[in-house]
């Protein structure tokens, strides 16, 4: 992993202005989907984006991929301001930023075949000209699928190997960042396991870049450097992933990791402690003033109302493993405290 | 347990409900012809759900899990879908049945929550007005008592403002409150049977976890039989009773939940835990089963897993390759049964856990 930044992200947002009826009156609104966000993605690095359902993690990938043009904030790749280039002035990031999509069945165009999947991206930038399939089987056997299948087309692939389709399409263009929204959710664990793995090997081998965006806390914990844990359209906190998962100080943190199921509790283990949130998240229209995360929280005071606590340096920033540490860890409380013991430790079976 | 003969006369389990089979499948088998010919995606299928109790089935991508569960309310094509074997719910036969039967059974006595709640909720219609109509459907009652029921429902599931709640349009939810509204819509008849096929996969941790606790309090509260379908194993063993495993349209392990999950006897489950990202912290790679499942086409002889089975040579003879492994207790273990020639499968496994 070098030290260059790839993705500097800098007080993102996304407003969707939409009409509303209320009683009789059609009033003018606002979904603050992605409000006010900051991260870097270096080269070969992994960013993990968490958090509740609708705060924003599919749009921030929308917008970094410039599938969607922010309303606010800048997005620069690789040092160019790439926040409002028109269509025309993108074909480098087009090439350069590539998307897996969360469901394999319907990401894939069923009419064409594997070989048209992943010969179209090549015809579109210009690459490998006259070569392109030696190129798609070259492709197709680095994403472990059999070269002879290149006139299949997607029915005729399990959801695994779908995947490992999106995938090599996604690399068929040599890009820099992959922004993987989902990528293993519809897949039983193993075939998660066989794509993991393929992600992993190909992010060292090609020294990739990656967001990825996912809601199960074990596979983000194993695949990624560092999470961004998001709440109603902001980042709530971030840093290296042992900070993260063994000192957490952000109270949804602590709830998000406190809430995942564990497969211990088979083997007799007694549940960890839960935090149970109660209540829904509140509309992204109408955000809670100061604190977003105020109406859930169990620690909320009065200044909760009244200030938006910012993300800043955590409190401690020493390992639970009591060895001092360095390394990025920021979080957005007013009242920080770290609390460790959220996740299971992990038996090592080898 | 009663027979099947004896009828359930409270929709509420008492001590003398609860355990009853409420679900009977056996032998069932799906089969799809289609252009390249025919794809079998369920074969000889044999479980039961049981009044108070939540089965998990889990398996590979593909395995057959939502098809065989569609089967049973009656959601498949009969013109492009071949279904033999039984599927007896509350002692009526499904296989055969006409349409007008599952219409009738269909919420009444068994009901599906899926996983995108969009699916099933009509989206220009609001919420209180669809659960109304579904509890209308079944009961002679006035609009104003349907609403009435439907606001109920809302509050019993948890939404907040359910009056207001009932008026507003799929869309104005969020992703946590439409699964909720789902299950209102599941439950406003008391089925005996209600399957959840992902009903959380697409939502994050605290959601999952306040509608699991949702669905597991309307469990003890009615006292139906839950089917869970989920690749969640974490989830199964928080949640529930009975597993069963599948693999390629087959059942190939079920037993008590958590003892499969803690020990598991058949090689296809045992390479199912292997691969969680848990047993391989701070190791590069997980353990992924190696291969790809097989074509439904076109299936393996003898044992669907044998061509990506590690264990195949220490069965004797060639009988992995050429023999379907019939259901059987496993060696060793009470309440558990497998589709594996392994002579010794529990102690095959942690032969092969110690080695590792
Ligand atoms: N085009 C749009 N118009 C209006 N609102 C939108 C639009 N796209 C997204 N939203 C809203 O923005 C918010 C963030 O949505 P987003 O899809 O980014 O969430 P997410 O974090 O990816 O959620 P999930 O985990 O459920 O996929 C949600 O409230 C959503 O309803
Ligand atoms: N209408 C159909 N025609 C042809 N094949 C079908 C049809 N419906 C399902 N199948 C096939 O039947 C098999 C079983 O599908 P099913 O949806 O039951 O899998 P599943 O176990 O639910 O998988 P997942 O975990 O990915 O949801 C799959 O290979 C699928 O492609
Ligand atoms: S700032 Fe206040 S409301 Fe927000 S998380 Fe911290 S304690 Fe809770
Ligand atoms: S029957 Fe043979 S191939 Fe099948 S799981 Fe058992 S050992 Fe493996
Ligand atoms: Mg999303
Ligand atoms: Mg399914």
């Amino acid at each position: 992993m070098s030290d260059q930044t790839l993705l500097k992200v800098t007080d993102l947002q996304r407003h969707f202005p939409f009409r509303e009826v209320q009683g009789l009156k059609m009033v003018r609104a606002t979904v603050r989907a992605v409000d006010g966000i900051s991260f870097t993605v270096k080269q070969g690095q992994t960013l993990g984006l968490v958090g509740e359902s609708g705060c924003g993690k599919s749009t921030t990938s929308r917008l970094v991929t410039r599938l969607d043009e922010p309303t606010a904030g800048s997005i620069e790749f690789e040092g160019r301001d790439i926040t409002h280039l028109k269509e025309h002035q993108l074909r480098g990031i087009r090439r350069d930023v590539q998307m897996i999509f969360q469901d394999p069945y319907s990401s894939l165009n069923p009419r064409h075949t594997v070989g048209s999947i992943l010969t179209t991206p090549l015809k579109v930038h210009g690459l490998h000209k006259g070569k392109e399939k030696q190129r798609v089987q070259e492709l197709l056997e680095l994403v472990g699928l059999n070269p002879e299948h290149i006139n299949r087309y997607p029915s005729e692939f399990s959801g695994g190997q779908r995947q490992r389709i999106g995938i090599a399409r996604a690399l068929a263009v040599e890009p820099k960042l992959i922004i993987a929204d989902e990528p293993v959710s519809a897949l039983d664990v193993s075939i998660q396991a066989q794509v993991m793995n393929l992600l992993a090997k190909l992010r060292d081998e090609l020294d990739l870049a990656f967001i990825f965006v996912a809601h199960d806390l074990g596979v983000v914990r194993h695949f990624c450097d560092q999470v961004a844990v998001m709440y109603l359209g902001k980042i709530v906190e971030y840093g290296d992933k042992k900070k993260i998962y063994e000192a957490p100080e952000h109270p949804y943190t602590q709830a998000l990791l406190s809430a995942a199921p564990d497969i211990n509790v088979a083997r007799g283990i007694a549940p960890k402690e839960r935090i149970r949130l109660v209540g829904d998240v509140p509309s992204p229209i109408d955000p809670p003033s100061g604190c977003r995360f105020r109406t859930r929280c169990w620690k909320a005071q009065d200044v909760c109302a009244q200030q938006e606590p910012p993300l800043v340096a955590a409190e401690a920033d020493i390992s639970t493993r009591g060895r001092r540490e360095g390394g990025l860890h920021l979080q957005a409380c007013h009242f920080p405290e770290v609390k460790t013991d959220l996740v299971a430790e992990v038996e090592h079976s080898a | 347990m009663s027979t099947s003969t004896n009828t359930v006369s409270t929709r509420t389990a008492g001590a003398n409900t609860a355990g009853e089979v409420v679900l009977d499948v056996s032998d069932l088998s799906v089969a799809f012809p289609t252009e390249e010919g025919l794809v079998q995606a369920v074969s000889n299928l044999s479980y039961q759900a049981r009044l108070g109790r939540t089965l998990a089935i889990v398996g590979e991508s593909g395995s057959g899990k939502s098809v065989s569960s569609m089967a049973v309310l009656g959601l498949h094509n009969p013109k492009r879908t071949r279904i033999t074997g039984s599927i007896k719910l509350d002692g009526l036969e499904l296989v055969g049945a006409p349409a007008s039967t599952f219409q009738k059974i269909r919420s009444t006595k068994a009901a599906m929550v899926f996983q995108d709640p969009q699916s099933s909720l009509h989206p220009f219609h609001k919420i209180g007005k669809q659960i109304a109509e579904a509890y209308q459907a079944h009961n002679k009652v006035s609009k104003q008592i349907a609403h009435k029921r439907a606001v109920e429902m809302l509050d019993l599931v948890g939404i907040p403002n359910p009056q207001r709640r009932a008026n507003q349009y799929p869309h104005e939810f969020s992703g946590g409150m439409r699964q909720r509204a789902m299950i209102a819509l599941g439950l406003v008849n008391n089925p005996k049977l209600l399957i959840a096929d992902e009903p959380t996969t697409a939502l994050d941790v605290t959601v999952q976890a306040q509608i699991l606790d949702l669905v597991n309090d309307l469990q003890k509260e009615f006292g139906s039989a839950v089917i869970l379908i989920t690749h969640d194993l974490a989830v199964v063993a928080e949640t529930a009773d009975d597993i069963l495993v599948m693999y390629a349209g087959r059942g190939v392990e079920k037993g008590s939940a958590k003892e499969v999950l803690a020990q598991p006897s058949m090689p296809y489950t045992y390479g199912l835990l292997q691969s969680l990202p848990s047993h391989s912290e701070d190791l590069d790679e997980l353990k992924a089963i190696p291969g790809a499942p097989p074509s439904l086409l076109n299936l393996p002889s003898g044992c669907s897993f044998h061509p990506r089975c590690q264990f195949k040579d220490q069965v004797p003879g060639d009988a992995c390759f050429t023999q379907l492994p019939e259901w059987r207790p496993t060696p060793g273990l009470s309440n558990r049964e497998i589709r594996c020639h392994l002579a010794d499968p529990v102690a095959t496994l942690q032969l092969d856990e110690g080695a590792r």
